[in-house]
């Protein structure tokens, strides 16, 4: 056992990358899936074995083969990227348990096994993005995570999810690329790839350009990974066109973890004196999450595709955690880390019903939802609740990082903006309530038979709409940790 | 820790069990909870005696004390009665739904700090939009929708005040508020908005009588009353609240005398009496409270009491215009008895329940001596008994006949109408009654000979008026009032002035609202819409463009900061 727990950075990563190959070799759709259930429900215990030595014990560096840091490659998990494992591990773990009826229904029957394998090294490059402590190496997991999700999205056999796909690879190479100029400038100027050594060092730099034009290319980069206003035009197509499980899986990951990575360099390695102070961040993330949260909430109204509009509003929540980012605020930072780990459960519910829907009626547009909430009882009511904390009412997660949010935006003194937020919630109303009354108050049009999905997706649908309400009620557990990752993201002790 | 079940908790949980309940009993679950919750109510000590940890404060769900017992006390009985009223004909959604508000309402009077009462304020949202709902038509449809949206608007302003507040003050105890304090006005126009203060005070008037016969009966009491208590309880004595009720006051009185639609009258008469109660609040002085209070307990029965006797002649007849009714007295003599002696209540009438309660606020006027408003407000209690007090009456059970016969309303309908007509008296007789149940001390005496002949006087004289206006009175749908010694009259011509300033341009506010909108809403549908530059998919190298002027500019910005 004490070996184990020593080596637990590690195999939360192995442990996937392993099991990816053996899915293909199975070569069978059911023990693939079977196996990567098993596997992505391994790494939730990792990461929650890691999560609470960390908050028993501190930080965890792990050198990798041996070789001690800043030569060897160093794995380190502190609170924040515990909290991003947890996450991403346990979103994977309940959308894969619930994904295998909506996939067999949607993906061609020779490539389901592919799909798994392509799941886990996806699933294996976002928890190596968050563990390491290394930013070459960051830019490797976030090649595998990248090129198995574009294929991950072209599974669906959809046409329009080639083209999808293909645009996707295109922005998420130029993002990649960026990210690896900024690192390769870092190093030219420190000399090292260890984030605590670069963040070591950069102080004494601070005032050369190259240090600035890093910042830059990474800024970009990454907010074109995390699908930042203007950078996001690749996720809609991307969203929509993915088979309905993908879809939920990504909704609760991918951006999660790019948003993790912007607060990793913005703040372990450049630190919130340079970003802030010296070259004023905010400037650029601030405006571009209002007219995000703003644009990408309109947008979402005039949908007539529900998991496009969902996708959409994916996006002016992405503004949210932004705007967080922005205050440079205990609290500010509170707001974001919690609604990282809020909207994956918000959103992935979301999709998780999107895939109820597709696997009976075989499509998610708007019109083909009339009479649905009699017909799918339990799936709508699962869309509505988590309709209801996407808005962000009482006793939902939703509510509980809306309230931080403008807790942090007071606390500056801004509150035209906490006006705002309260306002864009508004909007939120709008486009979940032309699904639930495209659902509820319109006659069905033909062969309107009950459908309710079959229990195998609902379960995990309806496990992630319960997290939804618990971790709105009683918000202790999120709140603490979130509270001390932004803690330490800014160096402040409690 | 908790000492005492919530009771309004046990209503709102209580509804949902309704439908799976058959025939009678539940019925007996129907109007047994209020009864429970009545009971509940009581035996809250005074104090705080729950609370609970939400986020970093401690929620105090259930407070008790006098004024929320009051109030509390007065909703859990509308409930039970308004239950009687209701559950013969009454859809089951209607019921569950009028239980959900009714246990809102009162878990908003029990509710001991800000996150709780915003919590309630919103389930009564929601409760009341489906008690408008559960009718099934379009028009209540749109109705209701128009009432959530309303309602919506205003959680969120009150939302935001109270955010702003808790966030200054770092406490979120629900006591008188300092209006100097960030957010409190926000909170003071979020209440008003649910008050149906103007300009937002058309709701009522479109909502309410849309909903069932029974639903407007439910309507009628809770949502203004709860605002009327939060006010009491969060503004008192801020002056600004006499003037919006003043204007409250006139604004019912007016469209009332102008509305040919019986409910659309009795609505703005709530309007109106909800108008009393601000002033009061706004006056300010313990006198003032205590008239508030027991005018807002009184006026929960007569006004249902009016809605019951005007939602009886519809379930009856199926027509609301007073000039399609008339002479119902023949065939419900019993309605026409409730319905005049609510009317008698609504105008103060000696021995009625009105004048035990609204000769306090008056009396608070001139004890202040605020002549001015003292004076408006006698012109309004006779503009009330002109505008309701007579005029409902008078045209739906009186005047000419229609050749209506119907039948009497059904016994349920009968029985909550006698129970509520029997206590108008019974309060208006016995005052003692209701005044140890006020917030503070009593010591005002409502019989002196000087109160009863002045109100008589005043009633009398209106009603004089009324008759001799009686031409006037019935054409009300095309008014052309060129009498001139109409002007000696001070209400009427008001009317004519206000009617004359205000439709051209409410007409012309309202189209141009309605045209803007549109207009917004296509732009903004061809930049966002699915086809529209932001909204539809872009193709690769326009991407890329836009990502490469963000980094130049971003590359710009931080090249400026080093």
């Amino acid at each position: 056992m004490m070996l184990l727990t020593a080596h637990l950075p590690i195999l939360q990563v192995i442990l996937p990358l392993i099991a990816a190959p053996l899915c293909v070799l199975l070569r069978g759709p059911r023990l693939a899936w079977g196996l990567s259930v098993l596997a992505s429900w391994g790494c939730f215990a990792i990461a929650i074995a890691l999560l609470r030595q960390v908050l028993a014990e501190g930080s965890v560096s792990y050198a990798l083969g041996g070789w001690a840091a800043p030569w060897g490659i160093e794995y380190r998990v502190d609170v924040v990227n515990a909290f991003v494992l947890l996450i991403v591990s346990g979103i994977s773990s309940v959308v894969l348990s619930g994904a295998r009826a909506g996939i067999e229904a949607e993906v061609a029957k020779d490539r389901i096994e592919l799909l798994y394998t392509c799941w886990l090294l996806c699933l294996a490059g976002f928890l190596g993005i968050a563990v390491t402590g290394d930013t070459f190496n960051v830019f490797v997991f976030l090649e595998i995570s990248a090129i198995s999700s574009y294929a991950l999205i072209a599974l669906s056999g959809r046409r329009r999810a080639l083209i999808a796909s293909f645009r996707y690879l295109i922005m998420g190479t130029v993002g990649a690329t960026f990210i690896v100029i900024g690192v390769g400038l870092l190093y030219m100027v420190t000399g090292t790839l260890n984030m605590a050594d670069i963040g070591a060092r950069l102080p004494a730099v601070a005032e050369s350009r190259t240090v600035a034009a890093a910042f830059a290319f990474l800024t970009v980069g990454i907010g074109l990974k995390m699908a930042l206003f203007p950078l996001h035009l690749w996720l809609p197509n991307a969203y929509t066109y993915a088979p309905a499980p993908v879809t939920a899986f990504f909704a609760g990951t991918a951006t999660k973890v790019a948003v993790y990575l912007l607060l990793r360099f913005t703040f372990t390695i450049f630190g919130a004196d340079y970003a802030f102070a010296t070259v004023a961040m905010e400037w650029i993330l601030l405006p571009l999450a209002v007219l995000g949260i703003f644009s990408a909430s309109l947008v979402a109204i005039f949908q007539l595709d529900v998991k496009r509009l969902l996708a959409w509003s994916s996006i002016a929540q992405i503004g949210y955690m932004v705007l967080g980012i922005s205050l440079v605020s205990v609290t500010g930072l509170t707001a974001s880390t919690l609604h990282l780990f809020n909207h994956a459960l918000i959103k992935s519910a979301l999709f998780m019903t999107m895939a109820c829907v597709f696997y009976r009626i075989g499509s998610t547009q708007l019109a083909d939802f009339a009479g649905l909430g009699r017909r799918m009882p339990w799936t709508m009511a699962a869309f509505v609740v988590g309709g209801l904390s996407l808005i962000g009412i009482p006793l939902t997660v939703g509510f509980v990082s809306k309230w931080y949010l403008i807790l942090a935006l007071l606390e500056r003194g801004w509150w035209p903006l906490s006006v705002f937020v309260v306002l864009s919630s508004l909007l939120a109303v709008m486009y979940v309530w032309r699904v639930v009354e495209m659902a509820y108050l319109q006659p069905a049009t033909s062969n309107a038979k009950p459908c309710e999905a079959p229990a195998s997706i609902l379960i995990p649908t309806w496990a992630l709409v319960l997290a939804n309400l618990y971790f709105g009620i009683d918000s202790s557990l999120t709140v603490g940790i979130a509270q001390r990752a932004a803690e330490s993201l800014l160096g402040v002790s409690s | 820790m908790i000492e005492a079940f919530p009771p309004g908790l046990i209503m709102v949980f209580g509804a949902f069990l309704l439908p799976v309940l058959r025939g009678g009993v539940r019925t007996v679950w129907l109007l047994g909870l209020p009864l429970l919750a009545l009971y509940l109510v009581w035996q809250v000590p005074d104090g705080v005696v729950a609370t609970v940890s939400f986020l970093d404060y401690r929620l105090e769900p259930l407070r008790g004390d006098r004024l929320s017992r009051l109030f509390a006390t007065i909703f859990g009985l509308m409930a039970f009665v308004g239950g009687i009223y209701a559950y013969r004909q009454a859809r089951l959604l209607e019921l569950c739904a009028a239980m959900i508000y009714a246990g809102a309402a009162i878990g908003a009077t029990m509710a001991g700090d800000l996150i709780s009462l915003f919590v309630c304020w919103e389930l009564m949202a929601l409760g009341s939009t489906l008690v408008i709902w559960s009718v099934g038509k379009d028009k209540a449809y749109g109705a209701g929708m128009r009432y959530l949206l309303i309602h919506l608007l205003g959680g969120v302003v009150l939302m935001a005040g109270i955010a702003a507040y808790v966030n200054a003050t770092g406490s979120v105890a629900f006591n008188a508020i300092d209006t100097s304090a960030p957010g409190a006005w926000l909170m003071l126009v979020g209440f008003l908005i649910n008050a149906g203060a103007p300009p937002l005070s058309a709701w009522i008037a479109d909502a309410y009588p849309e909903a069932s016969p029974s639903g407007t009966v439910f309507l009628s009491a809770f949502t203004t009353k709860t605002a009327v208590y939060v006010l009491m309880r969060g503004f008192p004595g801020t002056e600004i609240l006499i003037f919006i009720g003043l204007a409250m006051i006139f604004y019912g009185i007016i469209y009332a005398l102008l509305e040919n639609d019986v409910r659309r009258i009795l609505a703005y008469s709530i309007v109106n009496q909800v108008g009393f109660m601000v002033t009061g609040i706004g006056i300010g002085t313990e006198l003032a409270i205590n008239g508030a209070a027991a005018h807002a307990f009184a006026g929960v029965i007569y006004t249902s009491l009016l809605m019951m006797s005007a939602g009886a002649v519809l379930y009856r007849t199926g027509r609301r215009k007073c000039s399609e009714l008339g002479g119902l007295l023949q065939g419900m003599p019993f309605t026409t008895a409730c319905g005049v002696i609510g009317a008698l209540a609504i105008s103060a009438f000696p021995l009625s329940s009105g004048f035990i309660s609204k000769l306090m606020t008056k009396q608070a006027a001139a004890d202040e001596h605020l002549l001015l408003i003292w004076l408006l407000l006698q012109a309004a209690s006779a503009g009330v008994f002109l505008s309701v007090g007579i005029k409902f009456p008078w045209f739906v059970f009186f005047e000419k006949n229609s050749g209506l016969r119907p039948p009497e309303a059904p016994l349920n309908m009968r029985v909550a109408m006698g129970l509520f007509a029997s206590l108008c008296i019974f309060l208006g007789v016995a005052p003692g009654f209701l005044y140890a149940f006020l917030p503070f001390a009593v010591d005002y005496v409502p019989y002196t000979g000087g109160h009863v002949v002045m109100q008589l006087q005043l009633l009398l004289f209106s009603g004089l008026a009324f008759f001799v206006l009686l031409p006037l009175m019935k054409r009300t749908l095309t008014i052309s009032l060129d009498l001139d010694w109409f002007y000696r009259r001070f209400a009427p011509a008001l009317v004519r002035l206000c009617f004359r300033l205000s439709t051209p341009i409410d007409r012309a506010l309202r189209r141009g609202v309605v045209e803007r909108l549109s207009r917004l809403i296509q732009s903004l549908h061809t930049w966002c819409g699915p086809q529209g530059v932001v909204g539809r998919a872009w193709a690769t190298g326009p991407m890329v463009v836009v990502v490469l002027l963000l980094l130049s500019g971003t590359l710009a910005f931080y090249f400026g900061g080093t």
